[in-house]
């Protein structure tokens, strides 16, 4: 069940065809008790999801202080222009997603997608490889920051210690210092996100076809052969969802930075200065919201990407 | 058939990745479990005795622990109910009939689940911010630092998610189970409640005990709406924490052990949802 649902969670044409006009021939009473089971639900999701989204964007060309509506004033495409041009940890920021993008796209998931592999040749002893990278999974990121910071402190870390390094001046401090925290928050990040893709991907390895594979060995493919040329085109459901999500990630970056600094010093995301603009000392709100619509401009990307594939074949 | 040979290289592959995985969790429990004064002589990097529970025990009567753990549970609880109450009746509505927009909908609930918050963040602050409550409902005189709002964005966040799975799996379900019930007269609300609800109890199992953890391990709304320290739910909370044992790794290493359990346990209980739950709604960003 579990993997046939995620290789054929598009397959939203199984809606029956012989049913359009069925919901003419309900009762009144169904009809309310309908309305209702559909209302209550996007109400919720109307008043706390989609309207706070466009309030963004209306914020976003305003100055406001947050208190009275009154004091709500234009602003044009100020905030915007103060973001891009004034505003120095903006770039930054950029710079910083992009590379935990990259981060994750090139080592993190391919390393997920390996295990992923490697696990589903029936190895012995796979379940327990399987439950030790799976462990930081079930951890919020603000464990992750955690315990990574055991790791990583300067004197009495794990990491400097195993180095040799620990109390000589030679000894880095992993989360402190603002030229290597962003690659050490990477690495913890990306001890849960291997886990995560891990799972995905053996999920998806598992629902494949095994005649799949056994017409390619018939056929004389050899492993290597089996897997780039039939395994992962056959997996290219997942392998959409797989880029989705790690693009989505790497987006949403924020608890573990603001947990290691709170978003500063080398740690800047985009995310982390929406909400330093919201609730710092500034209460910039019409600034965090300009930061808060280009962050939503470029997660339409992957999101588009996403309900396109998904939803194409209903409509 | 696939080539039995022995897969030395492959299994020291596994073994030395399992090792990274493994040391940051098992530096945390050894920390955890060392006395103070044993690290501050011999240093963390040491195979000094003794092994005691001493930290465990203060950092859960100094770092307010039991309180944090209430909070999540009267989050987490009724925010997880709501979500699969709203979803399974609107993932019902949208896969079990045809209608206009159902496929609109049903997009938009997707879209709105895979936002950063973030995005969010700034016009939920403020229309809680000027949503006036009563004081006996809330000190702030607002939503403000309620668990209300906490547990209203979870849902509403959650809800886009929950209802993508349920209607992939309810228009699994074969629509005949629904016609006879409707040539016997049983309703919308009874085909929803005695026929369908009762089959999608494997797809509502995996994504509860999903929710759960997901849910236990928020940190970003609370920490946005919730100001009074004592209202933080454990998550949110340990970060506190964090900052109160600055100097003494071994109770921050005990306080984030103690974290863990519940999730643990979870985990390990319902292992089977949980991972049927992940890779069911594979959406999930």
């Amino acid at each position: 069940m579990t993997q046939t649902t995620v290789v054929a969670a598009p397959a939203a044409e199984t809606v029956l065809p012989a049913r359009s006009g069925r919901v003419r021939r309900l009762t009144r009473s169904d009809r309310v008790v309908l309305a209702l089971m559909v209302g209550v639900p996007t109400l919720v999701q109307a008043v706390l999801v989609w309207i706070p989204t466009l309030l963004s964007i209306g914020l976003s060309f305003t100055r406001w202080n947050g208190l009275a509506l009154s004091d709500l004033t234009s602003a044009g495409l100020d905030n915007y222009r103060f973001a891009v041009e004034d505003y120095p940890p903006f770039w930054p920021a950029i710079v910083h997603n992009l590379i935990w993008l990259a981060f994750l796209a090139l080592i993190a998931t391919p390393i997920g997608v390996l295990l992923a592999v490697v696990l589903d040749q029936n190895i012995r002893g796979s379940r327990i490889y399987q439950s030790v990278f799976f462990t930081p999974v079930m951890l919020s990121l603000v464990l992750v920051g955690i315990i990574w910071q055991l790791v990583y402190a300067r004197n009495d870390g794990l990491l400097n210690n195993l180095l040799g390094t620990a109390g000589t001046p030679a000894a880095v401090d992993w989360f402190g210092d603002p030229d290597v925290n962003l690659w050490a928050a990477l690495v913890a990040t990306a001890w849960r996100h291997a886990g995560y893709i891990m799972v995905l991907y053996l999920a998806g390895l598992k629902g494949l076809d095994p005649s799949l594979r056994e017409a390619a060995s018939i056929d004389g493919a050899n492993g290597r052969q089996t897997l780039f040329r039939v395994v992962f085109p056959a997996m290219r459901q997942i392998n959409v969802l797989v880029v989705v999500i790690t693009f989505i990630e790497a987006l949403r970056a924020f608890d573990i930075a603001y947990v290691i600094n709170r978003g500063t010093n080398g740690l800047e995301l985009l995310s982390i200065l929406v909400i330093q603009n919201l609730v710092g000392e500034g209460q910039v709100i019409g600034v965090g919201s300009a930061l808060a619509v280009l962050l939503l401009i470029v997660s339409l990307v992957p999101i588009v990407i996403y309900l396109v594939r998904t939803f194409r074949r209903t409509d | 058939m696939r080539m039995k040979r022995p897969r030395y290289g492959t299994h020291l592959f596994l073994l030395a990745m399992s090792v990274v995985w493994l040391a940051p969790l098992l530096w945390t429990l050894y920390t955890s479990l060392r006395p103070k004064e044993v690290t501050d002589k011999y240093g963390y990097w040491s195979l000094h005795g003794p092994l005691n529970l001493g930290n465990f025990s203060t950092a859960w009567t100094q770092g307010r622990l039991p309180t944090y753990f209430l909070n999540s549970i009267y989050i987490t609880v009724p925010a997880v109910l709501l979500t699969l109450a709203l979803a399974a009746m609107m993932a019902f509505a949208v896969s079990r009939f045809t209608w206009k927009f159902n496929v609109t909908l049903l997009i938009l609930f997707t879209a709105g689940n895979m936002l950063p918050p973030q995005v969010l963040a700034a016009p939920l602050f403020e229309m809680f911010k000027h949503t006036p409550l009563p004081y006996s409902l809330s000190t702030s005189g607002s939503l403000l630092d309620t668990y209300y709002a906490v547990i209203a964005v979870e849902v509403a966040f959650q809800l886009g998610f929950c209802t993508f799975v349920l209607s992939n799996y309810m228009k699994t379900l074969p629509g005949e189970l629904t016609e006879a019930a409707l040539v016997d007269g049983a309703g919308v609300w009874r085909q929803f409640r005695q026929i369908i609800l009762p089959l999608t109890r494997p797809a509502l199992a995996a994504l509860g005990t999903l929710q759960v953890i997901w849910l236990y391990n928020d940190f970003f709304w609370p920490l946005l709406f919730l100001q009074t320290g004592d209202r933080l739910p454990i998550t949110t909370g340990i970060n506190a924490l964090q900052g109160q044992f600055t100097q003494n790794n071994n109770l921050i290493a005990a306080g984030a052990t103690i974290t863990v359990v519940p999730a643990l346990i979870v985990y390990l209980a319902l292992q089977r949802h949980f991972v049927a739950g992940l890779t069911l709604g594979a959406s999930k960003g």
